[in-house]
Order: C-alpha cells, then structure tokens, then sequence
C-alpha cells in the first residue's frame, strides 16, 4: 500500500482524498457562518460549540489542518513533477481549444487560496487561538458575532475575501468532478454529478461572498 | 492558397533547434496536410535545401505514426483526425501555420518533426500482453463468451493507435490515457483477469519511471485524441490499480 | 535449379498432420543457442517473431517503423476468414480451402492452401486468447460477416478495424517475449542486404534510420516478412514505406520471385484529386451491398460533371449508365475486385469518368435510402409517407451501416455522399506475386523464409477478402515454427556465426557503396519525381489491362527510366543521419528493377487469369464474350523468376501446379 501512494496515480488519488475532505468541511464552514445572516445567538452558540468542544479542537482540527498542509503540498509537489515531466516549451499551444481554464491552472486558483489561507489565519485563526490557550482569557459564549461583524469593516479586505473566493469558484469548479475522475468514478463526469458539482463550485463560495457583503454592509 | 509556415528544424536530438520561416504557394484545399509537407520538401530539394523530416506512413490515420502539433493543437485543427487525414481545407490563404514536433520530456526529438515514442513500447512491454502460447491447442474461442457490452467497450479501448498526442497535448505531458486505454482493454475481458493485479502495476510502474507527468483531469486528451479514446479508461486504471494495492 | 515444392505425399487432408508428425525438431536446450532474424512486424513478421521466441530461440526483429504495431497490416479493415463455422452455415475446411483456390483463379497450390485453411481455426482461438476484441452477439458468442461473395459467413471482426486489433494482438505476444529478453527488437532499421555463407542466409546489413549506421547481424535463418510491392505503382492503398528492399535484396541473391504480375486492384477506394496525391483510401468493400455504381450515359453530360457544370443528381435515371448491372445481370455490383476494377476503368477510358481527372465512378446510395426508407415507413406502419419522411428513415439505416466510411469518405473529399453520389476508382492493393516458396516456406536460397504478403504461396492470382490476415497469422503463428525447425536442426552444432568474415565485409561494402553514391550524386531530380514516374508506366501499361505491345514498351520505358534515374536522382543531407530521402532513393531503386520483372511476367503470361487480365486472352463469343479467359493447359504453372543481372534477363523456372482434389472451371458472373 505504502508503494501505491508513490505511484502517479496514488499521488492522484491521495489528492482526491483530501480534496474530499475538505469539500465536506467547506460545507460545514459555510453552514455555521450562514447563521451569521440569520442569527447572533445561533451563530455564537454554534461557534463557541466548534470553539470549546473537545473532539473538533483536538482531533478534528489538527486532521483538517493536516488535511490542508497535505493537499497543498501534494499540490506542489505534484505541479513541480509535472513541470519537470514537459520537453521544449510549444511556441504556440492552444490550450483553450481542449480544456477549460480552471483546469489548467490549479496551481494559480490554488496559491490564491493559499494567500487567502493565511490572510484568514491572522484575521481568525491565531486571535483565537492565542485567545483560548495562549492568554487562555476567561470563556465567552457571545465574542464570536462581534469578532466577525468586525472584521468586515475594511472594504479592502472585503475586496481580497471576494476574489478569493471567486477563484475558490473556479478551483472547485475543475475539482470537485476531478477527485471523483482521481478516485476511478467515472459518474464524476456524468450529468448528475456534473451539475451537483458546478452548483457546489457556485454556492458555496457565492454563499461565503454574500456573508462577508452582509456583514460590510450592514454596519 | 498562398501559406507562411514556421517550422521547428532541428538537426538531431544534440542540436539545439529553431523555429524557421517558409513559404508554400498553389496549395490546393483537397490536399491533406502531409501533401501540403511533401510539397513544401519537394521545394526544398530543388532549392538544394534539406527537406523537413517528418514522421508519416499509412497516411489513413491508423498506423499511429505521423505527429506534429500544429497551430497549438495535436494533429492540428480538426477533431477525430490524425495528421495526415487533415486536409488543408481547414485553412485560409494568406494562413500561417505553426508546426512544432510533439512535445515532452519522455518523447525527445530525434530531428526536426520525428520524435521518438519508444517510452510507449517499454510500457507496454512491461505488461500490456495476457501471457498465452502458441499451442495450437488453445481453448476454443467462444468457449470464453463476454457479454457484447464488455466486448464492445475493450473495443473502444483497444482502438488506440498510440500516436501519443494525449502526452503532446496534456499540460503535464501525462501518458495516463494511453496507458489506461491498453489497461482497460484486458480488464474489461475475462482472459486479462489472471494478470489484472500485476498488469496494472507494472505498466503504471514503467509510465512513472519513464518521466511522463500527472493527470489532473483536465481532460485535453480525449478531445484531441485522434480516436476519442474516453477519459473513462483513466479511471478505470485508477479503480484497477487501487484494487490491486488493496489485493 | 529444378524447383522442389517438398509437398508431403499422402492425402490432402492428412499432409500437415502426418508432415508434422515426422518433421524434424531442436530440442529446447539447443534452441537458446539459435539465432534467428525477422524482418518486418507484420501479422506475419509479428506473430512469427513472438512463436519463435516463445518456442525458445533468440529472435532479433527488425522494423522500419518506430514501433512494430506500426506495420501496415494495421490498415486491414474487413476481417479476418477461419473455418469455425460458429454459424452452422456448412462452412468445413475444405469449404475454404475450395474458396480460396478458386477465387485464386486456380493458380495457387492446393497443399498450402489446405493447410492455410486447416490452422484458420486455430488463428481465432488464439488472438481471443490473447484478448483481441472481436465482435460478439448479445449472446457473447463470436460474430461473422460474410464477405467477398462466398457462400458462407466465416469472416470474424473488430468492427472496421479488424487488421490493428490483430497486429496489436501480434505486437502484445512480441512484448512479452521482449520483455523476457528472447526478443531483441531493432525499431527503426532498415535491411538493406542479406548475407550468404556457403549458400546458407547467415544474417543481414542493415541500416539504423536514426545515425545512418550500417550494421552486422548475423543468425542460423533469416525470415523475410516484409509485405508487398503495391508501392511499385506509387499511388496504392500501401503504407508511405511499405516497399519490397528485402524481398527484392534477397531475389538477387537467389531467392526466385514468383508470379509478380498478379496484383490485386480494389475497386472501391477514394479517387486521386490531384497531381500531389501521394497515397489512395480504401473504402471497405462491403459499400458495393447498397451502393450502385454508374457513370453518365451521354458523353456531354460526362464532361459536364467533370467540369463541376452540372450536378450528378441532376442526370434523369435514364440518362445513367449503371453498366456493371448492365454487364453483369447475374451478380450486378457485386462482381468480384477484378472485374469491377476493369469495367470502372472501361468507362473511364471511354471519357465517361466522374472527377477532375477523369477518372472516378459514382456509387450510389440513393435507391438503398429509398428501399430502406420504403420498408422502414411499412414496418412501423407508416401510412402514406412523405419523400422526405422515407428518406430520413433510409438515410438512418444506411448510417447505421455505413456510418463510419462515410465519415471518413467526407473528411477526405468533403462532399456528402447521403446528398450526392461517392466517387470511388480502382487501386493497388495487394500483391499476390512474390517470393517463391516451398511446403516448409523456404525459398530458393537455404535458410532463407519468406512469409506473409511477401511470399506468393497461398492467393493464386487473386485473393480473397479477408484472406490476407488469415494467410499472414497463420504463416507466423502456426507454420514457419514448426517448418523452420526442420531446417534449424542441422545447425545446432553451428555455434555463433562471427560478422567479421569476407562474406559480411562485402555485402557491407556494397550497401555502403550504394548508399555513397546517392548522396555524391546530386542529380537534378528528386526520388518522388522518378517513382512518380514508374507509377505512371505501371498503371498506364501494367495495371487492370494489359496487353503485348504495352508491356513491351513498359519493359523498354522502365529500364530507361532507370538509367536515368542512376544518373540524375538527387538524395539531399548525408549518410550519417535520419535522411528519409536516403530510405527512400534505395526503395525506388528495387522498384525500378522490380517493375520490369513484373512487366516481363505479364508479358510472359499471355492468359487472363485474377487480378491480371490480357486483352489477347478473352471469350470470343458466347455469354462469355469479352470477358477473361484463362489457359489452364498452358499456363497453370508458377512463373518463379531467377535473377541474372537485368530484369530483362531473368530466368523463368516453371512449378507446373496439380488440382487433384479440387475442378477446375471458368469463372462466370453473367
């Protein structure tokens, strides 16, 4: 088994998996912040839930972080591979008349979410965690609404979420029909799921523009 | 019509290569793409020049053998067509066309256009057989019946001819489609069981070693395979070689 | 040299067997330390390349191709004939054997024959062992089409693909065994010469197509299988490289070659365009079932179609001449190759063809969407149907027939054929002639096979479809290893043959001389430019018709064209590289002189008899008047020809041919 995850196709296959992964937790994700629109209490509750809760801190999310480091850096390990794998650059090659452009350039709509990664860990991420375990300041059920209310005010930031997650758009756009393709399930590209999957590569990331707009502008 | 060329010379696979300019007049459009090539070479041997080397035989898009990615595409423009069944109809006068050998770092050129494709033959080598003599004794055929439906899609598979535009065209010089083409044909019929496990590891083994890329689905192969070999062969070479890991 | 077929005695049914029986055989030991050399990897080179190996001698296989799946055995489309008689239709053994003999115009012999169809059914099992996808019934039995005329359906497929699943089949059994390492594989090289050692073929020279190296290679037996001459013509249905250097190298070194006159020109492939044209289309043959075929009955009509003036749908039904249906009421469009070929080019030598050129006939499927459409409106009870309606619905039944050749007919004319007429004209595409062999598929030089299209043995003068792969596979799977031990036996106590003796300094010298003086020549002519030529003379004098006074000049008008060729060929770049100028200068040069020996037999052979017809050789009254009439009290004999410096002077040495089991009759198709 360890042999198979060295091979080009286990490498393909691993990336499916992690992609899966964090397919169903972009669900999740987008689920809780939707309360946001709809509720203070309920999201706040939601949130503190997510926050304090033994299993997701200490198992799910070291798992997800895992999940993510894994699918970026089989990302690139994958891109520089391929990169190697190519002779003499073709002086002309037209490569919209076979293949769509998100397609071809994961590795651009990739590294794009990366940035926004980063930007979104130093927005939330280690405020929280310095806030939990660092100065491990007394509990509060009802900081999370204001945090994020909060952190909508910059329309540049609002700006850099919403491209972002436009190119999140794109990125699942390719890839939620190519995991399956990875995965050996030929349905991936079959109608269903071909629409199930362009309707998640438009949702999801539609969704999470629309809260971070709500919260802009509603203040 | 009248057409500007610029054409990929190279003199051997030690030399470094160029892109050179030429000029072909009184190209009819019922010429197939090759004809327009012989016509440019005739020229050149007049002029005292070198032809254009090329890859080339059968001339009906079955033998697999001519190449050239043309205009940005493999086989050039036209879908479902090899090069040689292009014709020149699918150009305008006054048209400059773009031809470039195939490209990968698993398929270096050997001179101008002629790439060499044998990373493709140790690959099969390595597993793209059933082990089965010579006996004259072999069970009679139709003592294996296999449903019209299997019969008919290892069909689909087998009818790759391997001219390796999948890799030319693939962003990642990937060979999955070829490979998953000539895996899919014998797991799809029942005498290629005994030696699926083995088959599919060796044959993946050997692409790997031979420096061809990764997939990433980008599905520029099928569209421009010459013979709409289906992106379903590559997932069933996945679903093959995770059962065999998994064996 | 008296010929010597070495057919066994005894009845024809049991000769293989017992032959087999009593053959000579190495022992397994002794086999790791014989060498043998195939060249060419076709079905026949292939399939043989891999038995041998497997059986345990060291193989080395030669290609000119970058690959063997790349030989032209690839391009066969129809199927493949085997005596299984899966459909219970009273096909037997002899039932193709009779076939085949027959539809070879009786000009083959009867003991290759049989054994050809004994091991047919053998070929089968084997390539589906093998996973070859043959074509199956919901059932997930075989399926069988007929073909070419016969009254049985024997013919196994992969739908129009046929050829390229069985060399692919072929070209995975030589994987295996070059992965064990009992195949050495040289792709890209080219045999220029054979080698003879005190008689015996002991190896070859050849060139490698990428350095331009000139190589040794020695082994106990050399097998040629190195496909037809069809190329001879310039434009046929062959591959760009198909070529007959080997066979040609290994005639003049005392290799007789066999009825060269007996080609086959298929009637239904896509008509030339153009001056550039460099090679012609098949279109299967199975298009002659529905389509009908016809020219113009008046001669303004004629020109005015070849000058686009006027549209073939546009000529009133009775202004058509559907002159094979006129000729041959009997079987109408369904008249054997030869026959069709020679009344589409009477037309069009009467100024009635269709194109540009002049040369191309209408086939016509209008009438088969009309019947069809007419009993599809009945069978889903149409009432009263519309034009329109009767022709959707025949238009459907003819794509689900013929979908894909119409496809590829549109690619390469860019016309529509469901809206107007095909245009189809004969072309080269099989050579039946070739090198002389015996029983064991020896030639006449020790050591030396030949198999496949490139020897003469089994086709006569005309094959059969679906013949061509059953005759190559079963030469290679199922004959030669077993024959050629026979011969290998004697020489297991040979010991490796060295490649620095004079024998080998000579033969290289002499490629190497040939080779030195086309690049040093710089004449004023490319290689196209004379090939163009000959192909030219051998159409026009050597092709569906022939008479004395035309081969006559033929012979006169290729020698001169070769001379000049000598002279003037201009090869550009240099020995020590991939030159494809090079490759082919030395193959025009073989068909310079082979023309001439094929014009010479035809010459000689004053009968009509398959694929070669001799206008001095006709019915001279009666139904049959006009048509072929073969001389079986002088001619049924193979014309095997020695070489002795010029074509003009070869020297015929006659294998006069027996019919014990089977009648023999003239054909009649009226």
């Amino acid at each position: 088994m360890s042999g198979f995850f060295k091979s080009s196709i286990g490498r393909k296959v691993a990336m499916a998996l992690s992609a899966f992964f964090l397919m169903i937790f972009l669900l999740m994700h987008v689920s809780v912040n939707l309360l946001s629109v709809f509720s203070e209490e309920t999201f706040n509750a939601a949130s503190h839930f997510m926050g304090t809760n033994w299993v997701i801190q200490f198992i799910m999310q070291p798992i997800l972080i895992f999940g993510v480091v894994f699918h970026f850096v089989m990302g690139f390990v994958l891109e520089i591979k391929n990169k190697k794998a190519l002779g003499v650059p073709y002086v002309k090659n037209n490569g919209a008349a076979n293949s769509s452009w998100a397609s071809r350039n994961m590795i651009y709509s990739g590294l794009v979410i990366l940035a926004f990664i980063v930007l979104h860990f130093i927005d939330f991420w280690f405020p929280e965690i310095n806030y939990k375990y660092i100065e491990a300041l007394p509990a509060d059920p009802t900081r999370y609404y204001a945090e994020l209310h909060h952190k909508f005010v910059s329309p540049l930031r609002v700006g850099a979420y919403v491209i972002a997650f436009v190119l999140l758009g794109l990125h699942l756009a390719h890839g939620f029909t190519s995991a399956f393709q990875s995965m050996g399930i030929t349905a991936g590209r079959k109608k269903t799921l071909k629409s199930i999957g362009k309707a998640y590569a438009i949702v999801i990331p539609a969704l999470f523009i629309i809260i971070a707009l709500y919260h802009h502008f509603n203040h | 019509m009248n057409l500007t060329l610029k054409i990929w010379r190279q003199k051997d696979s030690n030399t470094k290569g160029q892109m050179v300019d030429y000029k072909v007049t009184d190209i009819s459009e019922h010429m197939s793409f090759l004809e327009m090539m012989d016509v440019l070479n005739e020229q050149l041997i007049n002029k005292g020049e070198e032809p254009v080397a090329f890859d080339h035989d059968c001339r009906e898009g079955i033998c697999g053998m001519c190449s050239m990615y043309i205009n940005g595409e493999a086989h050039g423009p036209d879908r479902g067509v090899t090069t040689c069944q292009l014709h020149m109809r699918m150009f305008k006068d006054g048209d400059t066309i773009t031809i470039e050998p195939f490209r990968a770092k698993a398929f270096p050129v050997i001179k101008d256009l002629v790439v060499d494709r044998s990373a493709f033959e140790r690959i099969q080598q390595a597993g793209g057989y059933i082990s089965v003599n010579t006996s004259g004794n072999t069970q009679d055929a139709n003592s294996i019946p296999i449903s019209k439906h299997a019969a008919d899609e290892a069909m689909d598979a087998a009818t790759c001819i391997g001219c390796g535009a999948c890799v030319a065209t693939c962003k990642n010089s990937s060979a999955m489609l070829f490979v998953g083409a000539k895996v899919s044909q014998y797991a799809l019929l029942p005498q290629g069981q005994i030696e699926a496990a083995d088959r599919v590891r060796n044959m993946v083994a050997q692409m790997d070693l031979e420096g061809f890329g990764n997939c990433t689905n980008t599905g520029a192969c099928e569209i421009e395979c010459p013979k709409g070999i289906s992106l379903d062969n590559i997932a069933r070479m996945n679903r093959e070689l995770m059962k065999a890991s998994l064996s | 040299m008296a010929l010597n077929s070495r057919v066994p005695e005894g009845p024809i049914k049991d000769k293989w067997t017992t032959y087999k029986d009593k053959i000579n055989l190495v022992n397994p030991a002794n086999k790791r330390h014989i060498d043998i050399i195939v060249v060419g990897t076709g079905l026949a080179g292939g399939s043989a390349a891999a038995t041998l190996a497997e059986l345990g001698y060291n193989v080395k296989a030669f290609a000119y191709q970058d690959s063997p799946r790349r030989a032209h055995s690839i391009a066969a489309q129809g199927g493949i004939n085997a005596a299984k008689n899966y459909q219970g239709d009273g096909d037997s053994t002899y039932r193709l054997f009779y076939d085949t003999v027959k539809g070879g115009d009786y000009r083959s012999r009867e003991a290759n024959v049989y054994r050809l169809a004994e091991v047919s059914a053998n070929i089968i099992d084997q390539c589906v062992a093998q996973g070859v996808p043959f074509a199956r019934d919901y059932g997930g039995l075989l399926d069988n089409r007929s073909f070419g005329g016969v009254l049985v359906s024997r013919t196994f497929y992969a739908k129009g693909q046929t050829g390229q699943q069985l060399l692919l089949g072929a070209y995975s059994a030589m994987n295996r065994q070059i992965a064990r390492g009992k195949i050495e594989m040289f792709n890209r090289h080219e045999m220029l010469d054979v080698v003879k050692i005190d008689g015996k073929a002991r190896g070859i020279i050849a060139r490698n197509l990428v350095t331009g190296e000139i190589e040794r290679h020695s082994a106990h037996a050399v097998v040629i299988a190195s496909g037809g001459y069809g190329n001879v013509y310039y434009l046929s249905t062959n591959a760009m490289g198909s070529n007959a250097t080997a066979a040609w190298k290994i005639h003049k070194k005392g290799a007789y070659f066999a009825n060269p006159c007996f080609t086959q020109i298929h009637p239904t492939c896509i008509p030339r365009s153009g001056d550039y044209q460099s090679k012609l289309t098949l279109m299967s043959e199975s298009l002659r079932n529905d389509g009908r075929i016809w020219v113009p009955k008046n001669i303004e009509d004629a020109k005015a179609v070849q000058q686009r003036k006027l549209k073939p749908t546009d000529i009133a039904e009775e202004n058509r001449d559907y002159f094979l249906e006129r000729r041959y009421p009997a079987f109408g469009n369904l008249v054997p190759r030869d026959v069709a070929s020679r009344a589409a080019k009477e037309r069009c030598d009467a100024g009635y063809g269709v194109n540009a050129t002049g040369e191309a006939v209408f086939l016509d499927f209008a009438s088969a969407i009309e019947r069809y459409g007419k009993e599809q409106a009945k069978i889903h009870n149409i009432e009263n149907a519309s034009a329109e309606k009767i022709y959707d619905l025949g238009k459907k039944i003819v794509e689900a027939k013929y979908g894909n050749l119409f496809q590829m007919y549109e690619k390469i004319v860019d016309e529509d054929p469901y809206k107007t007429p095909m245009m189809i004209y004969p072309a080269t595409h099989y050579t039946m002639g070739g090198i002389w062999v015996d029983y064991n598929l020896m030639t006449t030089v020790d050591g030396l096979y030949c198999i496949g299209e490139a020897n003469f043995s089994d086709h006569g003068a005309n094959r059969l479809g679906a013949s061509a792969l059953m005759q190559g596979l079963a030469d290679g799977y199922f004959v030669l290893p077993y024959t050629i031990g026979d011969y290998l036996s004697h020489e297991i106590r040979t010991g490796k043959i060295p490649t620095d003796t004079k024998e080998f300094d000579e033969a290289e010298k002499e490629v190497k001389d040939r080779i030195d003086f086309f690049i040093n020549n710089k004449g004023k002519h490319s290689v196209d430019h004379f090939h163009k030529k000959l192909g030219k003379i051998m159409w026009d004098k050597c092709g569906m018709s022939r008479n004395e006074k035309g081969l006559k000049e033929a012979m006169a008008e290729i020698k001169a064209l070769r001379e000049e060729f000598w002279k003037e060929v201009n090869v550009p770049g240099s020995a020590n590289e991939m030159n494809p100028e090079l490759e082919k200068a030395g193959r025009v040069a073989d068909f310079l002189e082979l023309g001439e020996l094929f014009a010479k037999d035809a010459l000689e052979r004053n009968e009509s008899c398959g694929g070669h017809f001799r206008e001095e050789s006709v019915e001279l009254d009666g139904e049959q008047k006009g048509e072929a009439k073969r001389n079986d009290k002088d001619y049924a004999y193979v014309a095997a020809w020695e070489y002795k410096g010029e074509p003009a002077d070869a020297v015929l040495h006659k294998e006069q041919l027996e019919f014990k089991d089977i009648e023999l009759k003239q054909r009649s198709y009226k």
